[in-house]
């Protein structure tokens, strides 16, 4: 059937309310007024205010709130509208969403879901379009998703909702309209592994979520050049799929990361370190990095358009670590 | 403040009032063995004693069912023993010993016991709040008549979580009881120095939830109180507010110098011990004999005791479990 990744996620939180009786959704906006992003659009007609929840602008409030409801036996989905505003809640979602399990000794489960957009690309200005996925990714007791496919935006919710742990998913806001076929009967998908988008033998180039698409892209126009490269959507970036990562440079021999997030301190800085410390003697070029200029991201559309990690940088960068034949 | 008053027994039966009496120096005599230990470099961390506060978690306690659910804050030693957490599995968690309540890996400020439902042990302040919040509309949401208690401290008031929680609160009529201690210091800031109002009930009416204050030095006042608001929690008059006024006699932490307040305040606040005023007013009623006091004493000391050896006997999580309970064992299907 043809779908967008909107519809497809909206079609997994209809299909978890029905499931489970404890599952709820519950955020700014996304009751009557059908979610900032539509994808809860239609929902609270079908289940109402119970179960399609609107909470004040009080991220703090309704993330600890989550909390305890999970706390308390219901399985919460918490949508938060943007990663920019999750700051306000980083104390419940650090503090205790990742803590109070190892606190109590293994005692106290948080089985909660958040879901909140992330990334540039529409010209909304710095607070509400930076990638901080990787900043969340440092946490450990968080597991962090970040669908970009429309099979993943379908299948993660189900599956994050069965983890007793809480999981974070990243949706990115330039893909909400990608628009393609998914199979009638899609249903649930791990949360553990990352996936090979594209097979190829002379370069990895690992991504994950809003930056795929451009990424794909950039395959193509290697393929022309006679480049063969295989892209690999991380999917988790935490815990990291490292047999993935390793697997992929061990065949290709090199890798270039490409991460909307910026470049000091960044998910693309660990997956870095890590294949030079597992993989280090399989490589034929160092690892190269496509990530967000490291200025907050600016609204007019050329200076951020020059921010992101584009179609024509990743290519660049793939060029480079062929060119550097070891 | 008032004097010592004959308004500790009130009408509650002399065995309740003796039961009170005998709760507050439970947690009285093992907070001052923690004090022992600390010093003695058995304890280590942040230890926050609740010393002079007792009647607050005494009054409040008794009026819970095992059902309920309670979420305190890092000086929560007392909260977690009358709650029912064993006082050997409090003391051994700060040993840090796998013995503990949590395996050692809370410490003092973060005690956690699934099977009273004591959901700690929060050490961020305000923190607790959003999750009492939490708890309490699972209930709501499931139809049960359980009430989530929530003890804070006054500095509380400040953060932004204690607005955000309030307003939930309210605005979802959940049944949550919010128990203010207010001891007048968050750490050494004055409430004056803190607050443009002072009057944290009023405070809380703001937010159309029933409030109101008590003394929180008298534990028949607290639990009056506390019983009311229990009553009315869990009829389904949503959530209720209690500021219950108190002083801590010690530091804020081992660590405090205390330069913020005289020794004078403490001392006329030392004269009104909720334990103390107890015992006198009982005594003073015939209510309390010399024996039923050193009976009570006695078997207090008989339980700390036996929670100190507990503690000592302990044994350290191996080092291989370090990095058990950071995600579930149990997997996604």
């Amino acid at each position: 059937m043809k779908t967008t990744y909107r519809e497809a996620m909206r079609a997994a939180i209809r299909d978890a309310i029905q499931r489970d009786e404890r599952v709820f959704l519950m955020g700014e906006d996304v009751g009557a007024y059908g979610g900032c992003f539509a994808v809860s659009l239609g929902l609270f007609e079908e289940f109402g205010p119970e179960r399609i929840r609107d909470t004040p602008l009080s991220e703090a409030g309704f993330v600890g709130a989550g909390i305890g409801a999970a706390l308390g036996g219901m399985r919460p989905i918490v949508e938060i509208m943007t990663v920019n505003f999750s700051l306000l809640a980083l104390d419940q979602l650090v503090n205790n969403a990742a803590t109070l399990l190892h606190m109590s000794g293994g005692q106290f489960n948080v089985p909660l879901v958040i879901r909140m957009t992330t990334g540039a690309g529409r010209q909304l200005g710095a607070q509400h379009s930076h990638s901080l996925e990787g900043w969340l990714a440092h946490i450990p007791g968080l597991r962090i998703l970040t669908p970009a496919t429309l099979e993943d935006a379908r299948g993660m919710l189900w599956t994050a909702l069965q983890d007793p742990d809480p999981v974070l998913i990243f949706e990115h806001g330039t893909l909400y309209n990608v628009a393609g076929d998914l199979a009638d009967d899609a249903g649930p998908v791990d949360i553990s592994t990352a996936a090979v988008r594209r097979p190829g033998a002379d370069i990895s180039l690992i991504t994950y979520g809003g930056t795929l698409p451009a990424v794909l892209d950039a395959a193509t126009q290697l393929a022309g050049e006679g480049i063969d490269a295989e892209v690999l959507d991380l999917r988790v970036l935490r815990p990291l799929d490292d047999a993935a990562v390793l697997g992929s440079v061990a065949k290709t021999h090199r890798a270039v990361v490409v991460d909307e997030g910026w470049r000091s301190g960044s998910i693309s800085a660990e997956l870095s370190a890590r294949i030079t410390e597992n993989a280090f003697f399989d490589l034929d070029a160092p690892v190269g990095r496509v990530c967000s200029a490291e200025v907050p991201l600016p609204y007019a559309k050329h200076l951020e358009l020059a921010a992101l990690p584009t179609t024509e940088r990743i290519v660049a960068a793939a060029r480079e670590a062929v060119g550097a034949r070891g | 403040m008032t004097g010592t008053s004959a308004r500790g027994t009130g009408n509650a039966d002399s065995d309740h009032a003796r039961h009170l009496l005998r709760q507050m120096l439970r947690v009285r005599r093992l907070e001052e063995q923690c004090v022992e230990l600390y010093s003695a470099a058995k304890i280590r961390g942040f230890l926050h004693v609740y010393i002079g506060e007792e009647a607050v978690a005494a009054g409040v306690m008794s009026t819970l069912a095992p059902d309920d659910a309670v979420v305190a804050t890092y000086r929560e030693h007392g909260h977690a023993l009358l709650r029912g957490v064993p006082a050997g599995a409090i003391l051994a968690e700060m040993y840090g010993h796998v013995e503990g309540c949590c395996r050692g890996r809370g410490g003092s400020m973060h005690l956690f016991d699934a099977g009273t439902r004591f959901y700690g042990g929060n050490a961020i302040v305000a923190g607790g709040l959003p999750l009492a919040v939490g708890l309490a509309l699972a209930d709501k949401m499931s139809g049960r008549s359980r009430v989530t208690v929530c003890f804070f401290g006054e500095g509380a008031v400040a953060e932004g979580a204690f607005h955000e929680s309030l307003n939930l609160a309210a605005l979802w009529q959940l049944p949550v009881l919010f128990c203010c201690e207010n001891n007048l210091y968050a750490m050494g800031t004055a409430l004056a120095r803190s607050e443009s109002q002072t009057d944290i009930a009023l405070k809380a009416a703001g937010y159309e939830i029933a409030s109101w204050s008590a003394d929180g030095m008298d534990v028949i006042a607290v639990e009056e109180a506390a019983r009311r608001a229990v009553d009315a929690v869990r009829a389904g008059g949503g959530p209720h507010f209690l500021e219950l006024r108190t002083y801590r006699f010690r530091a804020h932490s081992m660590f405090d110098p205390e330069r913020y307040r005289d020794k004078a305040e403490v001392s006329r606040w030392m004269e009104r011990d909720p334990i103390d005023t107890l015992r006198t007013a009982l005594e003073a009623a015939g209510q309390l004999s010399a024996k039923d006091w050193k009976s009570i004493q006695q078997d207090v000391d008989t339980e700390v005791d036996a929670a100190v050896e507990f503690a000592e006997a302990g044994t350290p999580e191996p080092l291989e479990d370090l990095t058990r309970f950071v995600y579930s064992e149990r997997s996604p299907e």
